[in-house]
């Protein structure tokens, strides 16, 4: 039987692990510093088209994929660049793709959407909300025709939930006992409208049942009870081989995209104030500080580091040359071998 | 005459339908409170409430076929798709319900709707996002196909859609919404299936539809300068397409170019060429040429994109070629 778990977050159920806590610090730091520097490209016009930032939502990223294996899946929506990043590609593989260039990690060809990257099993990056989900299932349907242990992380916001894709697609996990982790990404919005006015009911884990499947609901903006609640999310996928629905609660600090506004009749501004007080990166950090695990020193040592980071992706990503016209005609079929 | 937009001019359309007739309703993602994606419903929530101007979540098919439904029994809704791109996941209730229904039932249900939104490439949105469905819609028997190129027609093509007792799909250009033009204060209708010669001249014809309206009449433009003139057939609907408008032209011109903003094969243009050969072949002085999209998916570079799309350059070069110059 599926059974209901919430996790409580208020209480960061870290361990005593003062380098563990370091590490978790910088992937959340660098993908706040990155993304800050792409709000700035873009604004230079350096970065075209749909743009959508991740500020906010670190722990999700951080603390779901600081747990997985190198062999693991993991899947998202065009909201990707944080995930992108706290899977390990490299700033300069994305931001030389945000730029258009031809050191992108697609080369050019996806932009800000559609970053992948097959050596670490980062699957994308998608464009139309609700239809990697049934990808997300199709690569646990695959782990386990071949008999792996690998999960597959499949990221989405809530938004996702109300798409017949969605729907179908976990019933199947849920039906043929997949090791697939759906995370939803609970922001609250999908663009400017609620999640009450979408979705007949609020909490969104409870739509587990429909698909007998494990669900929790758990704080977004603490990267332990994101860890936690995946834990056992991932052990039950990799030992049981059975999904999970994992409801994330979490807040987007900046707006839908590049072109929108950060707040507006759709959402007041002092609900995002309210929010932006539990920033993720200011949790942990103070969460450190206390436990004297990190000092003032110790932060803006991290914090130069990652911005000299970002800032050789910029350079890097600046100095690539466009793509060739040739690829325009390039990988539009493989050449098959038989 | 006022110069209006052409996100102001479908606005107009809509709010002056719903003010005449208390059936037509809009439903679609961000539509109401939002006040549209594209901002082309705007204040239309405060003027006519809730019931009549619905948000929905993101569920595509879900409401396209929810008009369907309402449509079937009297109601005469306005369906958003947020862009066409994502109008692709409810193609089963355009195609198989809203397409099928009156042949279907015998004559017994008609199903009068309009399902409308952005259709095309904007700039640098890449491959998901940035693509034209005209040709791929207009392939459906059972509805028609209507892609308005400038304020003046979005506004009396979209009031004739609402009225028409037929599925419409209704192709807007996303790039096109904040182009200005004018429209007349008094009210019109434009005819679905009538072209309309947008530039007159002798020595060639370009064939188009939707924004590529815009590029036509550009190459027109410079084409002038070197004394070249050039008839633009602006179709306005491809389903069904005013085919005697073509004729007319291209048995004036003698040469011709069709222009569209899809892919190459099977597109709008191959139907355009196939009505000319047919009808227009001792009228001809060159082959027809078309100018369309690279035969791939949209690249995101800029670099990339500006090649792969249909552009004034590439119109040019296609007349001069009609033409023999150069
Ligand atoms: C099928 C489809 N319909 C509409 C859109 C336009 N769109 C892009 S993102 C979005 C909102 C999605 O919200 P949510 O799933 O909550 O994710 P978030 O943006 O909050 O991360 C919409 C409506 C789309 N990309 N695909
Ligand atoms: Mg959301």
């Amino acid at each position: 039987m599926a059974k209901q778990k919430k996790v409580d977050g208020k209480q960061p159920a870290g361990s005593g692990d003062a380098e563990l806590h370091k590490s978790l610090l910088h992937s959340m730091l660098l993908q706040r510093r990155f993304e800050e520097r792409v709000a700035e490209a873009y604004a230079l016009g350096k970065i075209g088209g749909f743009c959508h930032l991740y500020i906010g939502q670190e722990a999700v990223s951080t603390g779901s994929l600081s747990l997985l294996r190198p062999d693991d899946y993991v899947i998202t929506t065009y909201r990707d660049h944080g995930q992108a990043l706290a899977r390990g590609m490299t700033p300069r593989s994305i931001m030389a793709e945000l730029f258009g260039r031809v050191d992108g990690c697609v080369h050019g060809k996806g932009g800000s959407m559609h970053l992948f990257d097959r050596n670490l099993n980062f699957m994308g990056g998608h464009g139309i909300v609700g239809g990697h989900v049934p990808i997300a299932t199709g690569v646990g349907f695959a782990i386990k025709y071949r008999g792996g242990d690998q999960v597959m992380i499949c990221f989405m916001g809530e938004s996702v939930v109300n798409t017949g894709a969605f729907h179908e697609a976990l019933n199947m996990a849920g039906l043929w006992k997949l090791p697939v982790v759906y995370v939803i990404e609970n922001n609250r919005y999908g663009m400017g409208t609620s999640l009450e006015r979408a979705s007949a009911i609020h909490d969104i884990y409870e739509r587990g049942a429909a698909y007998n499947m494990n669900r929790a609901q758990c704080d977004g903006q603490d990267v332990f009870a994101v860890r936690e609640a995946m834990a056992e999310a991932i052990e039950r996928a990799r030992t049981e081989q059975r999904p999970t629905l994992l409801e994330v609660r979490t807040y987007r600090f900046m707006g839908h995209s590049m072109s929108d506004a950060v707040s507006g009749t759709y959402r007041p501004k002092a609900e995002l104030e309210e929010w932006q007080k539990r920033d993720p990166i200011v949790l942990l950090r103070t969460f450190m500080h206390e436990r004297g695990e990190i000092d003032d020193a110790g932060v803006q040592a991290m914090d130069d580091e990652v911005k000299a980071v970002v800032q050789d992706s910029w350079d890097f990503a600046d100095a690539s040359p466009e793509p060739p016209l040739e690829a325009l005609y390039e990988d539009v079929l493989v050449e098959s071998t038989t | 005459m006022p110069i209006i937009t052409y996100r102001d001019a479908l606005n107009q359309a809509l709010r002056e339908e719903m003010q005449r007739d208390d059936r037509v309703f809009i439903m679609g993602e961000e539509v109401a409170v939002y006040q549209g994606a594209y901002k082309v419903s705007k204040g239309l929530l405060q003027e006519f409430g809730e019931m009549r101007v619905v948000d929905t979540p993101i569920t595509e098919l879900g409401f396209a076929g929810v008009g369907v439904g309402a449509a079937m029994v009297g109601l005469r809704p306005v369906i958003e798709f947020m862009t066409w791109n994502f109008a692709v996941l409810a193609l089963d209730q355009v195609l198989n319900a809203a397409a099928k229904m009156l042949y279907m039932t015998g004559g017994q249900y008609n199903v009068p709707m309009v399902f409308r939104g952005p259709n095309g490439a904007a700039l640098q949105l890449s491959a998901q996002h940035s693509q034209a469905f005209e040709s791929w819609l207009a392939h459906i028997p059972g509805i028609k196909v209507v892609t308005p190129g400038t304020p003046y027609d979005a506004k009396g093509l979209l009031k004739s859609a609402i009225r028409d007792d037929n599925p419409i799909c209704f192709l807007e250009g996303e790039m096109l919404y904040n182009n200005k033009g004018e429209v007349p204060e008094e009210e019109y209708l434009i005819p679905i299936g009538v072209a309309d010669l947008k530039r007159e001249g002798d020595h060639a014809t370009i064939v188009t539809n939707g924004k590529m309206v815009l590029v036509a009449m550009k190459a027109a433009d410079e084409l002038a300068k070197e004394g070249i003139n050039i008839d633009v057939v602006d179709l306005r609907t491809v389903r069904p397409m005013d085919v005697e408008a073509i004729k007319a032209s291209v048995m004036k011109t003698n040469r011709c170019v069709v222009l569209e903003e899809g892919w190459e094969l099977c597109g709008i243009g191959a139907q355009v060429v196939d009505y000319v050969q047919r009808d227009c072949f001792d009228y001809l002085d060159a082959p027809v040429i078309r100018v369309h999209q690279a035969d791939v998916p949209m690249p995101y570079a800029k670099n990339l994109e500006r090649h792969a799309k249909p552009d004034v350059p590439k119109t040019i070069a296609a007349v001069k070629k009609v033409m023999y110059i150069d």
